[in-house]
Parts: C-alpha cells; sequence; structure tokens
C-alpha cells in the first residue's frame, strides 16, 4: 500500500470528508452553545456572558487548538471536495440530453459542492463580520463598559470591566480639560498606566454589542446597522444552505466511515436529520430574535 | 393479457463509431403494443428502419429476462427506465402513455465509451474484476468438502445478495459522479461475507479500488442514486462494506 | 463403423474415469506455456475450460460474441445444479444420479458418459464453495437441497433463482483470475466464423472482431468449442437473443459429425407468447412445480370464458379442474419430467382446453392456491398459533411463497403485469434446451482431431431429454474436470509441433471463405430483414419439428427449409457495412447456419421412427399417448456427415448404444 493512497485515493478521501465534517459539526454544536449566550440571559448579563464566552474562545490553550484545527478541518473538507468534484466532472465528459436524478436521488445530496461553496463563502463573510474585526481590525473594537451611576453625585459614570475584575472609568482615557489622559488601550483591550508604563489590566472587547449592533440593534457602545435588514436576511439564508448540506452530510459521514448497519440506520438517519434542522434552526433564531426584539 | 397499442416519439442518440460525434435523432413509431418489452420495440423500430432501408440503431442485449446484464439504456433519464428494479428488457411499454416522447441514450461515462449509437463498452467492469473479484483456488476439484465449513444462513444470504449484480452499469450510468463503487462494493462484499473470501480479503479490495480508479470512474458522494437504480436492488451496505473493508486493509497492509 | 469410435474405456462403469484417467498422457509443466488452446464461448463450459486450461500453464485464447464472458447465457438458468452428495440423507448416490439421469434421457445416452458427470457432481460443489458462490444455506450453516423433475430425492443445490448467474459468476471469477495474471488473453465482442484445418487437425479459428468488422486469425493447437445450443432456430425460445449455431455448424461443415439434432427440450414452465412483435420467451423456473399445481379447466365451455375474461379462475370449482399431471403421473405428479409435462400441456391444449387469450390459445394454470394454504398453516404452527383464522393462513402462505420463489414472482408479474400470488399463473411450453450437438468420443473430441466440444454445445449425456438441473452439471463437469485431462491426453503429442503459423494456405482459405460470404450478404440487394426469415424459420420449425412431429409434417419441413434458404439468399437485406459494429450482419451469419441446422434437425427427426424424450413423432405412440421406443432399432446416436452444400446429402452415422449396467425399460413416471 502507498503511503499517498492515504491521500489519494478515492475511498481514503472519502473518509477525510467524513472526519473533517463530522468534526466541524461537533464545531458547529460549541458555536452554537456560545452564541446562544446573546439571547439566553438578558441585558449586561448576557453581554457580560457573551463577552467572556468570546475572551475564553480566543484564549484558552485548548480551545485555541481545537479552533487550528477547525481551521484546518475547514480547509481541508474545502480543498479534498473541490478535487473529489473535478475528478466527478471529468467522469462524464459529455452529459445526458435528458436527465431526471430527482428520481433516484435528493437534489441536495447532489449538489453538496455547491451548497459547500456557499457555505465556505459565508465563512468568510461571517468571519471578516465578527473574527476579523475582533483580531485585526484597524478600527479599534469597544470594550466592554458598563454604566453605573454614583450614589452621591447621581452622575452616571462608565467603567471599563478587566477579567480581574477590575474597573477602570472611561474617563480615565479620555483627554480632558483636566489634562492628559492618564491611562491607555494598547493593542487593542490592554489597559496601560501612561506614566509609568505598566499594565493594569485587560479588558473584554464587546463582541456582544458589535454583534447585536450589526443585527440591528442600538446599543452604548455601537449603533445599529443600518443594512441589519439585509444582514438578517443573509444568515439565516446561509443557515438554510448548512442544513441542506447537513441534511445529507451527516449520514453520509457515517456511510463513507463505513458505519452501515440495518440495526442503526434508521437511528443514525433520524439523528442527522435532527441535527441538520435544529442547528442551523438554533443559529438562525438568533439573528432573527436579535432583529425583531430591537 | 389484454393488448393495447399506442403511439410513441422517440429521442434516440446516434453516433456511427467511437471516433465521430454524435447526435439524438426523432422517430416516429406506430402500434407499438403495450405488451412489448421496451427491447422489442426497439426491435419494431429498427424493422422499420430497415424497411425504409436506413440503418437501425445499434444497442447490446442478449438474454432478455433481465439476468445477462447486457441490456443499458437511459431511457426519459433514468438507467433502465422508469420502472423500478427491472432491466431495460424487463420494461414494458405499459409504462408509456399513448404520443410519449421517449429519450434514448446511451450510458455517459468516461470509463464507458460509447462504440455505436447507443452501444458503451463496459470492460472496464471486467478489468476491476481482474484485478481482485476471485478467490485464488485452483480448479482442481481437490477442495475440502463442500459442507466442511458451515456458513451463517445470514452471511451466505448477505453474499447471495451482493453476487446478484448483473454487472449492468446502472449504477455508474445514473450516479451524477459516474461512481463505480456500487459495483466493485458488491463484489467485495460477496467475498467478505465468505470465510472462502476472507483470505485475500486485504489485496482484493486495495487491488480492486485501485483499478477502479485507473478505469476513470468517479467518486461515491453517497447520494444513493445507484440503490435506486439497480435492476437488482444491490444495497449500499456494500460499499459501507467495502469502506471498511480498505480501511481495514490500508492501516494493515505492509 | 470406424468412423465413430467413442473410445469408451474397458472395465466396470463405476472404476472406467479413474482408470482411464490413470493412463491419460500428460504434458509436463514446463512444456505447457508452449501450447495455444482457443477456446470459444465462455458460459459454464467455456469459462471453466478456459480457467482451468490456463491454470494448468497452457495459452489460452478465450473467445465470447458479448461484451463480456460474464453474460453468457448459462446465467440465465434458474432452478439449481444437480449433485449426488446426499446431503439429505434421501438415499442418493452417485449411481442413482447416474441412472435418474440415463432414464431421463429414455436410454438414449451413452452409460460411461452419464456415470462419469455423476462422478465428479460432487467435485463441482466443492469447487463452486470453495470459489465463494453463495449456495442456499440453511440455519444450521450447511447447504440446502431441493427437488427437481424425474427425481425422487432432493439434490438439487440453488441460489434463489439465480443458481446459473452465480455458478457462472463463480466460472468467470476463475477466468478472470486467469485474464489479470496473463495467461488467458480474453477476446470480448468476437465471433468465430470458421475453423482451420491443417492436416485434418484443428489448427486456429477464423474470427471476427464485432467492433471493427476486422476478420482475424487465430492459430492454436487445439480450439475447443463450448458456444452452446441452437434453440434460437425455433425464433422464440428461452435462449438469450445472441444464442447461436455458427461455432459449431461450421466445424461441421469441416467434418466434425452433428450427433441427435432433433432432440430438443421443450421446457413446460414459460411464460406463453403474447404477441407478433415478441422476441423471445422467459422461462419460469422449474422449481416452481414444487409448489404449483398445473391444471385446465375440465370443461372447454369454461376454458373459453376464461379466454374470453368472464371467468375468473378461481371462481372454477375443484371438481371442474383438471389437474392433468397428478391424474395421469400420480407417482411424480406435477414434478413429471420435462418432455411429458410439456407434452401433456399441448394434448390438453389441443382439445381446446388451453387458457390464454392469444392466437394460438395456448396456456395452461400452474396455481399455488393449494401451497399457499398448506404452508400457511404449517407457519401459523410454527408460530404456535394452532387455530389461525382462513386471513391468516393465506397472509402466511404468502409470505412463504414470497421467501423461496419472491424474485420469480416478481419477474412474472412484472411481464404479465398479473399477480401471481392472487391469480394462477399462466403458463406454457417454450424451447429450452438442445440435447443434441456437435458428435463428440469419451474425451469430448470432434470427429476433428484436436477439436473439442463441451457443455450443450456437444451432444453426449443428456440422452433424448435433459433432466431439470443437469446443464448445469454437464457444463462444469466438462470444462473442470475431464477437458481438462482429456485435452492434455490429446496435447501430449503436440509438445514438438512449435507454434503453429497464421500464414499457413489453410488459414488464407478459411479466411477467404469467410471474407465472401460476408460481402455475399453486405452485397446483397434483398427487400426482406433478416428477422423476417428468422420468424418465418421459428414458425416452421415450431409448428413441425416441434413438440409432436410427423412424417408429413417432416417432409413438409424440410421443403419449406430448403425454399427458405433459397429465398433467404436471394432477398435478404443487411444494411450497414462489413467493417463496422453491424448486428444485422452478425444476425444474418448466425440465421444462415440455423436455417441449415432446421433441415437437418428435420431429417433427423425423420428417420428417427420412435417416439424418444424430447422426440415425439406421433406415429409412435401408446394407447394412452405416451412415447413409445423402438430400442431394437433405434437404440442408436445418429451422427451425420456434411457432404457439401445441399443438407440432403448429409450422411447418417449410427453409434450403437450399449446398456450394461442399466436394465433399460420402459420409461414410467405413473
Amino acid at each position: 500500500m502507498s503511503k499517498s493512497a492515504i491521500l489519494s485515493s478515492s475511498i481514503a478521501k472519502k473518509y477525510w470528508m467524513a472526519l473533517t465534517g463530522l468534526f466541524l459539526c461537533l464545531f458547529l454544536v460549541g458555536h452554537l452553545l456560545g452564541n446562544l449566550q446573546l439571547i439566553l440571559k438578558a441585558g449586561e448579563e448576557g453581554k457580560r456572558a457573551f463577552n467572556e464566552y468570546a475572551y475564553f474562545m480566543t484564549h484558552n490553550p485548548l480551545i485555541k487548538v481545537m479552533s487550528y484545527l477547525t481551521y484546518l478541518s475547514i480547509l481541508f473538507h474545502a480543498v479534498d471536495g473541490i478535487l473529489l468534484t473535478i475528478q466527478n466532472k471529468k467522469a462524464r465528459p459529455i452529459g445526458y440530453a435528458h436527465n431526471s436524478p430527482n428520481a433516484n436521488s435528493k437534489f441536495f445530496a447532489r449538489q453538496m459542492a455547491v451548497l459547500g461553496s456557499i457555505i465556505l463563502i459565508f465563512i468568510v463573510i461571517h468571519m471578516s463580520n465578527f473574527w476579523w474585526k475582533m483580531k485585526y481590525s484597524s478600527d479599534p473594537m469597544p470594550l466592554h463598559s458598563i454604566t453605573v451611576v454614583d450614589p452621591q453625585s447621581k452622575t452616571p459614570q462608565s467603567l471599563y470591566i478587566t477579567h480581574s475584575d477590575n474597573y477602570f472609568p472611561v474617563s480615565a482615557f479620555e483627554n480632558s480639560q483636566m489634562g492628559e489622559a492618564q491611562m491607555e488601550i494598547r493593542n487593542g483591550n490592554e489597559f496601560f498606566n501612561k506614566q509609568v508604563d505598566v499594565k493594569m489590566g485587560e479588558g473584554y472587547k464587546d463582541l456582544y454589542s458589535l454583534t447585536v449592533a450589526f443585527f440591528g440593534k442600538d446599543t452604548d457602545a455601537i449603533k445599529a446597522n443600518e443594512q441589519a435588514g439585509l444582514a438578517v436576511a443573509f444568515y439565516v439564508l446561509a443557515m438554510i444552505v448548512l442544513s441542506l448540506h447537513l441534511m445529507h452530510g451527516f449520514s453520509s459521514a457515517f456511510q463513507s466511515l463505513g458505519v452501515n448497519h440495518r440495526r442503526y440506520n434508521a437511528g443514525i438517519k433520524l439523528f442527522g436529520k435532527l441535527f441538520s434542522i435544529i442547528i442551523p434552526a438554533a443559529f438562525a433564531m438568533i439573528p432573527l430574535y436579535i432583529f425583531f426584539t430591537k | 393479457m389484454a393488448s393495447k397499442y399506442i403511439n410513441v416519439n422517440l429521442k434516440v442518440w446516434r453516433q456511427k463509431n467511437a471516433n465521430t460525434k454524435g447526435k439524438m435523432e426523432t422517430y416516429k413509431l406506430d402500434t407499438v403494443s403495450t405488451d412489448s418489452s421496451f427491447l422489442e420495440m426497439m426491435d419494431q423500430l429498427n424493422e422499420q428502419l430497415i424497411n425504409e432501408r436506413q440503418e437501425p440503431i445499434a444497442f447490446d442485449h442478449d438474454c432478455r429476462e433481465g439476468i445477462c446484464g447486457m441490456c443499458s439504456l437511459y431511457i426519459n433519464g433514468r438507467a433502465h427506465g422508469p420502472d423500478n428494479a427491472v432491466t431495460t428488457c424487463q420494461l414494458h411499454m405499459r409504462k408509456f402513455d399513448d404520443g410519449a416522447t421517449i429519450y434514448i441514450e446511451p450510458w455517459r461515462s468516461k470509463a464507458f465509451p460509447v462504440i455505436k449509437d447507443l452501444v458503451v463498452d463496459r470492460s472496464a467492469f471486467d478489468r476491476i474484476q481482474q484485478a481482485g473479484g476471485f478467490v485464488s483456488v485452483n480448479t482442481s476439484g481437490n477442495t475440502i468438502d463442500a459442507n466442511a465449513t458451515p456458513i451463517p444462513k445470514a452471511d451466505a444470504d448477505k453474499a447471495f445478495e451482493a453476487a446478484a449484480c448483473i454487472g449492468c452499469g446502472a449504477c455508474v450510468a445514473s450516479c451524477k459522479n459516474s461512481s463505480a463503487m456500487l459495483f466493485v462494493g458488491a463484489k467485495v462484499s460477496q467475498y467478505a461475507l465468505l470465510p472462502q473470501g476472507k483470505v485475500e480479503a486485504t489485496n482484493r479490495v486495495l487491488n480492486m479500488v485501485r483499478q477502479m480508479e485507473e478505469e476513470g470512474f468517479g467518486n461515491c458522494t453517497n447520494t444513493g442514486a445507484c440503490e435506486v437504480e439497480c435492476p437488482k436492488g444491490i444495497s449500499l451496505e456494500n460499499i459501507a462494506r467495502m469502506n471498511r473493508e480498505f480501511m481495514k486493509a490500508m492501516i494493515t497492509a505492509e | 463403423m470406424s468412423k465413430l469410435d467413442s473410445k469408451i474405456p474397458e472395465g466396470h462403469i463405476s472404476q472406467k474415469w479413474t482408470d482411464y484417467k490413470d493412463h491419460l498422457k500428460l504434458v509436463a509443466p514446463n512444456n505447457r506455456p508452449k501450447i495455444d488452446i482457443i477456446v470459444v464461448g465462455t458460459g459454464l463450459a467455456g469459462s471453466s475450460a478456459a480457467a482451468s486450461l490456463g491454470e494448468m500453464g497452457y495459452n489460452v485464447k478465450a473467445f465470447c460474441f458479448q461484451d463480456s464472458p460474464r453474460r453468457a447465457h448459462s446465467i440465465a438458468a434458474q432452478g439449481g445444479i444437480n449433485a449426488a452428495k446426499n446431503y439429505q440423507n434421501d438415499g442418493d448416490s452417485i449411481f442413482r444420479l447416474f441412472y435418474d439421469t440415463i432414464k431421463g434421457g429414455d436410454y438414449r445416452a451413452r452409460e460411461a458418459n452419464v456415470h462419469r458427470l455423476a462422478e465428479v457432481s460432487g467435485n463441482i460443489i466443492d469447487q463452486c464453495v470453495a470459489q465463494g458462490v453463495p449456495f442456499a444455506r440453511e440455519y444450521g450453516g450447511l447447504l440446502d437441497n431441493r427437488s427437481f423433475g424425474g427425481t425422487q430425492v432432493q439434490r438439487t443445490f440453488y441460489a434463489a433463482g439465480q443458481t446459473g448467474q452465480q455458478l457462472l459468476l463463480g466460472a468467470y471469477s476463475a477466468l478472470s483470475r486467469q485474464i489479470g495474471l496473463g495467461r488467458v488473453k480474453m477476446y470480448n465482442r468476437h465471433e468465430m466464423l470458421d475453423i482451420v484445418k491443417i492436416d485434418g487437425k484443428a489448427r486456429g479459428i477464423i474470427a471476427r472482431n464485432l467492433v471493427t468488422g476486422e476478420i482475424e486469425r487465430h492459430a492454436a493447437h487445439a480450439v475447443v468449442i463450448a458456444s452452446g445450443g441452437y434453440g434460437n432456430v425455433y425464433f422464440l425460445s428461452t435462449n438469450a437473443m445472441g444464442s447461436n449455431v455458427t461455432a459449431a455448424w461450421k466445424i461441421h461443415k469441416q467434418g466434425a459429425f452433428f450427433a441427435n439434432p432433433c432432440y430438443v427440450q421443450i421446457h413446460p414452465t414459460c411464460i406463453p407468447v403474447h404477441g407478433t412483435n415478441q422476441a423471445k420467451l422467459t422461462l419460469m423456473s422449474e422449481s416452481l412445480r414444487n409448489s404449483g399445481r398445473i391444471w385446465v379447466p375440465k370443461k372447454k365451455e369454461d376454458a373459453e370464458a376464461v379466454r374470453a375474461g368472464k371467468l375468473n379462475p378461481a371462481e372454477i370449482a375443484e371438481d371442474d379442474r383438471d389437474y392433468y399431471l397428478e391424474r395421469k403421473y400420480p407417482s411424480f405428479g406435477n414434478l413429471a419430467p420435462r418432455d411429458i409435462s410439456s407434452r401433456a400441456a399441448k394434448e390438453v391444449c389441443d382439445e381446446g382446453r388451453g387458457i390464454e387469450s392469444n392466437d394460438t390459445n395456448e396456456g395452461v394454470f400452474l396455481d399455488f392456491s393449494s401451497e399457499i394454504q398448506n404452508k400457511g398453516k404449517q407457519a401459523a404452527y410454527a408460530k404456535g398459533n394452532h387455530n389461525p383464522t382462513p386471513e391468516e393462513i393465506t397472509a402466511l402462505g404468502k409470505q412463504w411463497l414470497k421467501e423461496k420463489y419472491g424474485n420469480l414472482f416478481t419477474m412474472y408479474q412484472k411481464i404479465t403485469d398479473e399477480n401471481p400470488y392472487e391469480t394462477p399463473m399462466k403458463i406454457y411450453p417454450a424451447v429450452h434446451y438442445t440435447m443434441g450437438g456437435v458428435w463428440v468420443d469419451y474425451n469430448l473430441q470432434s470427429s476433428i482431431p484436436g477439436c473439442f466440444v463441451t457443455g450443450e454445445a456437444n451432444f453426449s449425456d443428456h440422452g433424448a431429454n435433459r433432466l431439470g438441473a443437469s446443464a448445469l452439471m454437464q457444463g462444469l463437469a466438462d470444462g473442470y474436470f475431464v477437458l481438462p485431462y482429456t485435452i492434455s491426453n490429446y496435447l501430449a503429442d503436440e509438445i514438438r509441433t512449435g507454434k503453429i503459423s497464421t500464414d499457413a494456405p489453410e488459414f488464407n482459405e478459411a479466411e477467404t471463405r469467410v471474407k465472401e460470404l460476408i460481402a455475399t450478404f453486405i452485397g446483397n440487394n434483398g427487400v426482406k430483414s433478416v428477422d423476417y426469415f428468422h420468424k418465418k424459420l421459428g414458425l416452421i420449425m415450431w409448428n413441425k419439428v416441434g413438440m409432436g412431429r410427423n412424417e408429413k409434417g417432416l417432409n413438409e419441413a424440410i421443403a419449406e427449409l430448403a425454399e427458405l434458404k433459397a429465398e433467404f439468399n436471394k432477398d435478404v437485406y443487411v444494411p450497414g457495412s462489413a467493417d463496422e459494429l453491424n448486428p444485422q450482419l452478425e444476425k444474418a451469419l448466425r440465421v444462415a447456419d440455423l436455417i441449415e441446422l432446421g433441415q437437418l434437425m428435420a431429417m433427423d427427426a425423420l428417420q428417427r421412427n420412435e417416439s424418444c424424450g424430447g422426440h415425439f413423432r406421433e406415429e409412435y405412440q401408446d394407447a394412452e399417448g405416451e412415447t413409445l421406443r423402438d430400442d431394437k432399432n433405434f437404440s442408436f446416436v445418429s451422427a451425420w456427415e456434411h457432404k457439401g452444400e445441399n443438407i440432403n446429402d448429409e450422411v447418417l452415422h449410427k453409434e450403437e448404444l450399449k446398456y450394461e449396467f442399466i436394465k433399460i425399460a420402459a420409461r414410467n413416471y405413473k
């Protein structure tokens, strides 16, 4: 057995599609659980939970490994899928003049490459909407702040929160008539005391506000996206595509890995169906909820 | 059998030989008995063409009882036509309406090049079989008694179900990827299920899959079209079994 | 009769083959690659022979006209394969299988050949199981058996209704292995169109590449013809569309005697003819007779009403039904041998009691309602239900039928659009198998040295009637276990011959013969299609050389066939050209040979003034309409020698049949 067969053989390619696909299904579950923080808890509590989750996701070393695996899986799944599709196209150079494929298979099962490509495009847009903005955008992300009202002066005051549960008044970072600001934000979310050049703490990037605003809800930090309607529609559509992709992909992965047993097939199929409806539906619910409760 | 007669319009792929381009041609055929098989209708059309001094249409066929696997034809967009679990020779004209337009095309696959009209070359299947579709026992008859190795009935039955494949190529023709996995899976499964076949299981699956790839068949994407169109109802289970066998072989082969 | 030396060895019947085999000459392994063998046909006999010879180390070239060796018509055999294993402990033995086969063949087969067949029958099953043939098994994991016509034991091994398929795929897998190893070179889509003889010995063939039309020369030290039977002489038969006599007929024309051409098996259970555009008939396995009861209405009026669609057969009272096989042959009943069952069906239809509404009204019922009740009751009891309702019984009975014969029932329903679980099947006899064929000696060698003939293409083992499940047995016996020994004996003298050149003048001659023949057809500016003539041939044969024959009809047939031949040569139109895939040309070449063969069949039937097995001469029957054999005058194999273009000039040679170990008796199944 040549070593290259592990990559090149048509059956081995299917194993990779299946393994990466199933791994991405796991990822979807994790991602969904996080996203649900956006709507499960109301107000400040929800914001806090979501931003903490976002921080955890970007800083926990295990999660980091998982996220690299996820990127790799997406890449592999896409590249392998494209290679398979090209090969498959080549296998029938002349097509049928009259074809009735619906008589023997589901359209989404035949259009996995198209559905997958749409999902890939979606992932790129999705990441540029949030992940890229959060990590690399030259536009600094707003940081998570809370507004408290001083019981004595009765004046509201905004405070940044840090991971160590310290609070810095936002005003400390602003130049005023009193003089130059004492504090400064570096690297997006690190609070520095300018005079002594010491890092005083780390703030939470306010992904919550970014997301909620993106889907049309005004927040203290960011104004609502004017084209939120379009964004919501696009996200919901993408989830429908994902659902169709999963509708075939989930149980198909088991078949590719050789798991096909008269006793369990019905169970796998049913689970696959439920998974491919529930997960994308739950994802889609979030922007819809935000949009309609603004 | 109360006979009825219908008229049909036929759109048929005509191609002089492997090196020329082909195209769809239209023919009208009247008074076709609904008790006729599809190929008897083709005979009738050819008879008409011969009488009109036109060249008759070449198509593969032999046993005309659904077992030799020689007949093919992609009829109205489906391998072996609109009926299920039949070959073209078992398809009857009662499945068509009077005045119906019927498209008749050859199997389409890079691995099954057209020889003429509706005749394609399926020798790729033979070569896959030659790569490993056998048990290496010599033909001396000096084997052990047939009942010396009991085989669980369930395994024997499943092996038979896999072995019922007639090698017609409908799986390839109807697969959007022109994949031959159902054919190869069935053969691999038949032997994998029987004690006699287990000895060579590793090499068999590796060699047959390698040959399948060399022939230019596409990859399986589990759409299940092959299983639906297979005239012998060969199950997708056989593909899964081959996937298992291949994985085992890939990991253990030296 | 020096021309017909059957070379049957001396000794006791049970020792003949063993002793003979022990003294056959051998070819040493290092010499085998120097020897070329051509095998024509890849059915059970051809595939098994090619695989075995390749395995032994000979250089083998195998030919088939289909697109793959796996398509050969052996694949269509449904019911099973006999073997004297006695797994069912019902007293079976080699001798009994031998006896049943001789008796089944109406005492017109060679004792020694048949005994050899019975001896190796067990090996076939061992061999096939070792090859991975998935025979039906019982829950204990051991092989299952069933009963077939003409026997009182269960010795038939089977794989659902697809036994032929499984056995052929087994042989095909063995052949594929040899092709993969380079020991057999396979020529698909090639048709043998002549044999080449050098110094009287078979030295090669001329074949046409059916795709390119190229005429090719292939040389060899021996040629094996395993090209099957000639049932398609009747146009409508259970044979495949491509089945033909050409290979056998061409060697006949070059000197191989043709034996017993009039012995044709008409299978009793086929789906009746539906119309004039019908191209072939479909068999319903004989195994159905294990469960179905065959009947027609007692009254002609009822039969008429059924044909007119006015009477549902289920409504005909038990007393008004004639279960004619059970009535006439109580001890074998519905499992009477094929020839007898077929003739009985013809008889009741001739009386006007046929039930099929087609041109001929020919058809009888095969009724499963009794079996549904019996098996339904058994199944209910087996489930512990001792008071089943009639509905439960019927449902369980149908379930049982479905498990046993599901695929056959589905096939029937697809073809006829009638549900055999509800209404009885309609069946009628159809041409199925030809016992006659090229004459061969005990070595399976024809009268051309170096030209061997195996399987249905030879005449050797079934006499005047073949028992069910014996054809598969013979094909594999010949190819796996007989030919490899006997052909080596012949080839032992060829190890010094060296390569045979295809440049020999004999190859030129043969090639010219073939090319001229093709040119005549292509250039013939006729007006009628090949099928037109084939159908006409079929009608003459079915009406006059069919299930019942008489002197007048046979004489008419001979004259009509001679006319047909002349008309065919003059009027046939073959479109297209010779250098391309041209199915019409292929058919024309085959039909030309079938017409000539038809004439010889009629001549053979005419000279055989007796009735035996599948050959029923209306003049020779007893008071009850049973066959009347004439052992005194006709206990011989008729072997015809070709003498020029006029078939009437063929010369009859007789090989006396001696029965030393079986007491010859009237064949009684009553």
